[in-house]
């Protein structure tokens, strides 16, 4: 097997004297969409920061693509291509919807720290935010402040701010989360789009959506992953019954 | 041409504004004004690159005013004593260039965080320079500071700078330059990725980028435009001094911008131009010009925290719906209690620096034309009274503002009524 895209090992991380990672290792490959899941608490958004750069790991080591990533800051990470959504939203709320695509798109662009190319006139760049645009359902509200959308359209926006960089591996953090059936619906059809031919990892509480996109699942409990496999094997999985769906289930 | 009129059209206007001006104010003072006007507005724009483009709150942006300046100052000598052939109508460059290098070094130290930590670094900062500019004279020139002679022989234009209104045309010049390339900067990656530092830093290192560098970057850049107010400055003045550095020149910027509107991009412009202008006209009315200052500033915080840009701007869907004729008469409502208050206050604060400033408090004091003691329990009582009453009315004439403004905003969401 080729190099997996993303590759934990022995990560540990701990805040003062409480562990939250246990030593994970976990290997994503190329194009897979790896589904991690497990109870509240289980330290799932810890390991998407640590993956991220947003918190640094007490032990161990994470490789984006055979590169080492831990200990890099956020940017840099992203530059090397991954990039993240957030739990809660976490977008420009000032600026209109249209900008905040657009800033998303200027670093993998080329544009960087330019202040000698106007934006407007940068006819790649417009064409590739409509593009996104119109991919996650937002072309008609693109002059509005995102602050102004409603919660929904929000998570669109930050899964589109999440997936403009063009980057190999996409982490997103319980995208569906406080959504209704029908927009919960639509969010996976999105998903499902934005990452074709992507490494997707993603945290999530809504098992249909888990089982519906997830080419593989890993189960955390208290910090350690205690099984990795495909869905219909985690489904009859005993442990991973009684560790977390046994409860969902019954 | 309508489109290039759409385009261009408000600066060919500025332009036109900035010619005729002195030819309809001819009075001295007045030119003067302009002159004032100009370098402030060119500060308090470069002082929005950080404030409402960056989202940082800077305590010390004097320090590449004042940097930029004595540069400039230095280099007028040095042209005036022929050691240097650069054209005068260069030298706000070299102040820019000055405020830009100052800008690189104190905006990396600066910028690792915004918010609170930013604010305080950035007040450090100013002290540290407003401190060393009595400690390093052969720079600052010490308590008397460093004077120049504008009136070299190494010009590009005809102009030997000996009139004002020749100063005038120079600082307009690099007004309007300066204001085209800061509007310019706003259209660029740079200028937009500094909103999404300043709207969410966290995420904008998601996207791929080193907030501290777009910081230092955006903060750079305004140093170098505040540079260049600074070398108009010298110029205008012909004489800087240390207090240029201080914290009331970074104060006085905050106040322009803030009162304008940190916003949109024209309001340091009607922050620096009214401002100024009170600075000026105030000052010769009344010993407590800066008491009234204060009290706008302390208004708009509390009751426009959008500025003077914020609150035209709001009025622009309703202009456009044809509806401002619904708001002017709770607009008039409540132009009279607001003045019946103010001229209340007035009276009081003029009565009380009368009381404590004045050289001889017993003689009378006048006021619209009426003199009166400032003893009298009756000046007192009216200003008090006036105060009073004007307060209770504007409370009630607010809630009929908001009340037209609800009607006209759902007019507008409504369609039709």
């Amino acid at each position: 097997m080729s190099t997996p895209a993303l590759k934990l090992a022995g990560v540990r991380k701990n805040f003062g004297s409480s562990q939250i990672i246990n030593g994970v290792d976990l290997e994503v490959s190329r194009a897979e969409r790896h589904a991690i899941i497990g109870p509240n608490g289980a330290g799932k958004s810890t390991l998407f920061n640590l993956i991220s750069g947003f918190y640094q790991v007490s032990a161990g080591y994470i490789e984006l693509g055979g590169h080492i990533i831990s200990g890099l800051p956020p940017h840099r990470i992203n530059r090397l291509g991954l990039s993240r959504s957030f739990q809660v939203t976490n977008i420009f709320p000032k600026m209109s919807v249209f900008e905040n695509i657009r800033c998303a798109l200027l670093w993998s662009m080329g544009y960087r720290y330019s202040f000698w190319h106007f934006c407007d006139r940068l006819k790649r760049v417009n064409e590739k935010t409509e593009q996104i645009l119109e991919m996650i359902h937002l072309a008609d509200r693109r002059h509005i402040p995102a602050a102004m959308l409603a919660y929904a359209e929000q998570r669109a926006l930050e899964i589109g701010i999440t997936i403009a960089g063009d980057t190999n591996v996409i982490l997103l953090d319980e995208p569906t989360a406080g959504m209704s059936l029908s927009e919960t619906e639509r969010a996976v059809e999105l998903i499902h789009k934005v990452t074709q031919d992507k490494t997707l990892v993603i945290v999530e509480h809504d098992m249909s959506v888990v089982f519906n996109l997830a080419d593989r699942i890993s189960v955390l409990v208290y910090g350690e992953i205690v099984a990795t496999d495909t869905p219909d094997n985690i489904r009859q999985n005993q442990e991973v019954q009684e560790a977390y769906l046994g409860k969902e289930i019954a | 041409m309508l489109l290039f009129m759409r385009r261009y059209g408000i600066w060919l206007a500025a332009v036109i504004v900035c010619v005729v001006l002195p030819y309809i104010f001819t009075s001295r003072l007045s030119l003067t004004l302009f002159c004032q006007m100009g370098i402030a507005l060119i500060f308090a724009l470069s002082y929005n690159m950080l404030l409402g483009q960056g989202g940082m709150l800077s305590f010390g942006h004097a320090v590449f005013y004042g940097i930029g300046g004595f540069l400039a100052m230095h280099a007028l000598n040095k042209i005036s004593g022929g050691t240097l052939p650069l054209p005068i109508e260069l030298l706000p460059l070299v102040g820019g260039l000055g405020g830009l290098a100052a800008g690189i070094v104190f905006g990396w130290l600066s910028t690792e965080r915004s918010g609170t930590t930013f604010a305080l670094i950035s007040l450090g900062i100013g002290e540290l320079i407003a401190a060393s500019a009595l400690m390093l004279p052969s720079f600052f020139g010490g308590e008397e500071g460093i004077s120049a002679n504008r009136m070299v022989q190494t010009t590009l234009t005809g102009f030997r700078f000996g009139k004002q209104i020749e100063v005038y045309f120079l600082i307009a010049f690099w007004a309007i330059v300066s204001a085209a390339l800061m509007y310019l900067h706003t259209k660029t990656p740079l200028g937009r990725v500094a909103n999404a530092v300043r709207d969410n830093p966290e995420r904008a290192a998601f996207i791929g980028y080193n907030t501290r560098a777009v910081r230092t970057l955006q903060f750079s850049l305004s140093a170098f435009f505040a540079g260049i107010a600074g070398g108009l400055f010298a110029i205008n003045y012909e004489i800087i001094t240390a207090e240029t550095v201080g914290a009331l020149a970074s104060g006085s910027v905050l106040m322009m911008t803030y009162v304008g509107g940190v916003g949109h991009f024209f309001g340091p412009i009607l922050g620096a131009i009214l401002v100024t202008f009170m600075q000026v006209s105030l000052a010769g009315i009344t010993h407590a010009w800066l008491l009234y200052f204060g009290l706008l500033f302390v208004g708009m915080v509390l009751w426009a925290p959008t500025g003077m840009a914020g609150i035209i701007m709001m009025h622009e869907p309703v202009w456009k719906a044809g509806l401002m004729k619904r708001l002017l008469p709770s607009y008039l409502l409540i132009a009279l209690p607001s003045l019946v208050m103010f001229v209340g206050v007035m009276i009081l604060v003029e009565i009380n620096y009368h009381l404590s400033l004045s050289i001889n408090p017993e003689a009378a004091l006048q006021l619209f034309g009426i003199r009166f003691k400032a003893q009298s329990p009756v000046a007192w009582s009216t200003a008090i009274l006036l105060a009073a009453i004007g307060f209770v009315f504007f409370r009630a004439a607010k809630r009929k503002v908001s009340r037209s403004w609800d009607e006209v905003t759902q007019t507008m969401k409504g369609g039709a009524v």
